[in-house]
C-alpha cells in the first residue's frame, strides 16, 4: 500500500496546483501510515523535481521520453497506472485540471476505482469508510462520496487544500514505461497558451465583470485592476454570449466554477446560475449600482455605486498601496 | 457517419437546491428537468455534423422512465433517434460502463456528450467510455471539425487552447463554443412524438462510488458595506483585515 500523486508540468515547471496535490497527497500517505511517491512526465529537470520532495513525496518517478513530451490522457492514463502497479500504490491523486479531467476517469476505469472528481477536503475513514466531499450542483452543495472500491482515486480542486512544505527530501528515478502506439492515436498538434495572463482555474484572486460595464471596450479599466493585483479576469455569462469577451473567461453555472481567496464582482448582479460558479470563493467584493443586486446577499464586501467611478478609485488606492 | 450523443437529464439551472430524507438525496419535487446545458452543445453541433443527409444521430441516456421527457426533447431538437438504458444511474463509472455497452453494439463513429453534468459536477462519462472501449478521449473541447476520416479538435487548458488530431473512432467532451445550442421547432416537437425510443436493460456492474450524504454551504456572514466616495478603503479592507492582498 502507498499512495501514488500525479503532478501536471507545463515547459518544464510544476503548477502551484501541482505542489497542492502534492501536499494533499502526502496528508493522505500520513492518514494512510505510508509513504507518498510523485510521478512526472515530460522534460523536467532534476532541480524542479527535487521541489516534490519539499511538499512530501519521499520518491519521484521521472518519465522524461519525447513521446511522451505533450499531453496525451490515453498514454499518460496507462504510464501512472503501470507506476501505481510498480509502486503498489491503492491512491492515485491528481489535480482536477482541465488535462486532469480527462486523465483521472481513464485511470479510474483502469484500476477498476472510484473516482472523486474536484474534491475540495482531505478524505474522512471513519467506520471503515472512506469519504471525500467534493462540489456538487455547480457550488450550491457538496456530495460526501464513498469510495467502496479497493483502488481510489481522487482529482483535487485548485487552490481547495493549499500547499504545505514538510520537511523532506526526495530521491528522484527515472522511469520509462513502455508505450503502446494505439494509446497514441490522438495528436497534439499545437499548444497554444497566453504567457502573460494569469489563467482563470488557477489564481488566487479574480476580478470578473458583467453587463453593467455596458461595451467591451470598458474592459481596460478592468485589466487594469487585475494587472495591478496580479489578478485574473472573469465575466458573466451575458457577457461572453454577447461576444464582449471569449467563452474561456465565463464564470458560472454553465462555464467554469472557481474557488480563488478573492472574487471581484463588477456590474454583475448576481443571477442563481452565476452565483453557483463563485460562491466558494474565500472571500466575495460586489461593486454594483443596484443596492438591491443579489449578488450583496453573498458578499463580505459591498460597494454601492457605479463602476466607472469606483474602480479608477480603487486603481488610484491600490497604486498608492504599492508605493 | 453515425453519431452517438449522451443526454443527462438534470435539474434546470434556476433551481434552488434542497435535500430531502436526512440530506441524503436530492428534493427532486418542484423540480423541472432539462437536457444537460453543456450535452444540448454536443448534441447541436452532431446534428449540424450530419446535416444534408450525412449521417444520424442517436441519443443514449441511462435513466427509468421519469427522463422520457428529456430524451423527447433531445429528439426534438433534431436526434434522429434515442435508446434509453433503463437503470437509475448510480454514478459516472456505472453509467460509463452502459454507455460503452451500447456503444459497442453499433458503429459509431464518434461519440459526444457535454464537458460535466451541472447536478453532481462529474465530467468523468467521456474519458470513462473512452477507457472501457479503448479509443481516444478528448475532454472539454471548445471547436469540432470533421472530414470523414479526422476530426481536429480544439481543447481547453488551463491558459490557452491546444489542438488535437484524430482519426478513427473517439469521444469528446463538449463546452460553450463547439456549438450554438439549437431550439427545437414545432415540426421538431411534432416529429418527436413518433421518433423511435428504444429501451434497453442495463448490465449489472460492481459499485465503486456512492453518494451518502449532500451537504450546503455555510450561509457568509453580513456583507460589510463601504461606501462608494471612500472606496479606496476597500483596498485596506481586503490588505489589513481579509487578509487577500
Amino acid at each position: 500500500m502507498s499512495v501514488l500523486v500525479y503532478v501536471e508540468q507545463a515547459d518544464g515547471k510544476f503548477k502551484k496546483s501541482g505542489f497542492e496535490a502534492v501536499s494533499y497527497a502526502k496528508a493522505i500517505a500520513d492518514g494512510q501510515g505510508t509513504h507518498l511517491t510523485a510521478i512526472s512526465i515530460g522534460n523536467v529537470g532534476d532541480s524542479e523535481l527535487k521541489e516534490l520532495g519539499k511538499y512530501g513525496a519521499s520518491k519521484v518517478l521521472n518519465v522524461s521520453s519525447d513521446q511522451l513530451k505533450n499531453f496525451v490522457n490515453q498514454a499518460y492514463a496507462s504510464v501512472i497506472v503501470e507506476a501505481a502497479a510498480k509502486e503498489n500504490a491503492d491512491i492515485v491523486i491528481l489535480s482536477n485540471s482541465f488535462s486532469g479531467k480527462g486523465l483521472a476517469p481513464r485511470i479510474a476505469v483502469k484500476l477498476k476505482a472510484g473516482l472523486v472528481d474536484g474534491a475540495v477536503e482531505l478524505p474522512q475513514t471513519t467506520d471503515g469508510k472512506f469519504t471525500v466531499k467534493k462540489n456538487a450542483f455547480s457550488g450550491k452543495a457538496f456530495a460526501v462520496t464513498e469510495l467502496t472500491s479497493v483502488n481510489k482515486v481522487i482529482a483535487l480542486n485548485p487552490n481547495a487544500f493549499g500547499t504545505k512544505e514538510s520537511a523532506g527530501d526526495a530521491t528522484i528515478e527515472n522511469f520509462t514505461p513502455e508505450v503502446k502506439t494505439t494509446d497514441l492515436t490522438a495528436i497534439v498538434k499545437e499548444i497554444v497558451r497566453a504567457t502573460d495572463k494569469i489563467s482563470l482555474p488557477d489564481a488566487e484572486l479574480v476580478v470578473s465583470a458583467g453587463r453593467g460595464l455596458k461595451a467591451p471596450e470598458n474592459w481596460g479599466m478592468i485589466e487594469e485592476l487585475a494587472n495591478l493585483l496580479g489578478a485574473a479576469t472573469a465575466c458573466s455569462k451575458p457577457v461572453s454570449d454577447a461576444g464582449w469577451r471569449p467563452h474561456s473567461e465565463h464564470v458560472g453555472q454553465t462555464g467554469i466554477a472557481i474557488s480563488p481567496n478573492l472574487y471581484i464582482a463588477i456590474g454583475i448582479s448576481g443571477a442563481i446560475q452565476h452565483l453557483a460558479g463563485v460562491s466558494s470563493s474565500k472571500v466575495i467584493v460586489v461593486i454594483n449600482k443596484d443596492p438591491e443586486a443579489p449578488f450583496f446577499k453573498v458578499a463580505d464586501y459591498g460597494i454601492v455605486g457605479d463602476a466607472f467611478e469606483v474602480v479608477p478609485k480603487l486603481i488610484e488606492a491600490l497604486k498608492a498601496h504599492k508605493g | 457517419m453515425k453519431i452517438l450523443v449522451c443526454i443527462s437529464n438534470v435539474p434546470d439551472t434556476t433551481t434552488k437546491i434542497t435535500f430531502t430524507n436526512d440530506n441524503t438525496q436530492f428534493n427532486t419535487s418542484g423540480v423541472q428537468f432539462i437536457v444537460n446545458p453543456y450535452d444540448e452543445i454536443a448534441l447541436s453541433r452532431a446534428i449540424e455534423l450530419c446535416e444534408g443527409g450525412k449521417g444520424t444521430v442517436t441519443a443514449i441516456n441511462v435513466g427509468d422512465s421519469s427522463t422520457d421527457p428529456t430524451i423527447r426533447k433531445a429528439l426534438a431538437i433534431g436526434a434522429d433517434d434515442a435508446v434509453r438504458i433503463n437503470a437509475v444511474p448510480r454514478d459516472a463509472y456505472f453509467t460509463a460502463y452502459q454507455i460503452a455497452e451500447y456503444a459497442k453494439t453499433g458503429d459509431f463513429d464518434m461519440i459526444l456528450c457535454g464537458r460535466e453534468s451541472i447536478d453532481y459536477n462529474g465530467a468523468q462519462v467521456a474519458a470513462m467510455v473512452g477507457e472501457f472501449l479503448d479509443i481516444p478521449s478528448i475532454s472539454i473541447i471548445k471547436k469540432l471539425d470533421y472530414d470523414e476520416t479526422t476530426a481536429t479538435l480544439e481543447r481547453e487548458i488551463e491558459g490557452g487552447k491546444e489542438v488535437v488530431s484524430v482519426t478513427g473512432k473517439f469521444i469528446a467532451s463538449c463546452a460553450e463554443g463547439v456549438a450554438e445550442p439549437k431550439i427545437p421547432t414545432m415540426r421538431g416537437i411534432m416529429s418527436a412524438r413518433t421518433k423511435s425510443l428504444q429501451v434497453v436493460e442495463a448490465v449489472e456492474i460492481a459499485e465503486v462510488a456512492k453518494v451518502v450524504k449532500f451537504e450546503t454551504p455555510a450561509p457568509r456572514g453580513a456583507v460589510k458595506q463601504v461606501p462608494a466616495e471612500e472606496a479606496a478603503k476597500l483596498i485596506d479592507l481586503l490588505h489589513t483585515e481579509a487578509k487577500v492582498i
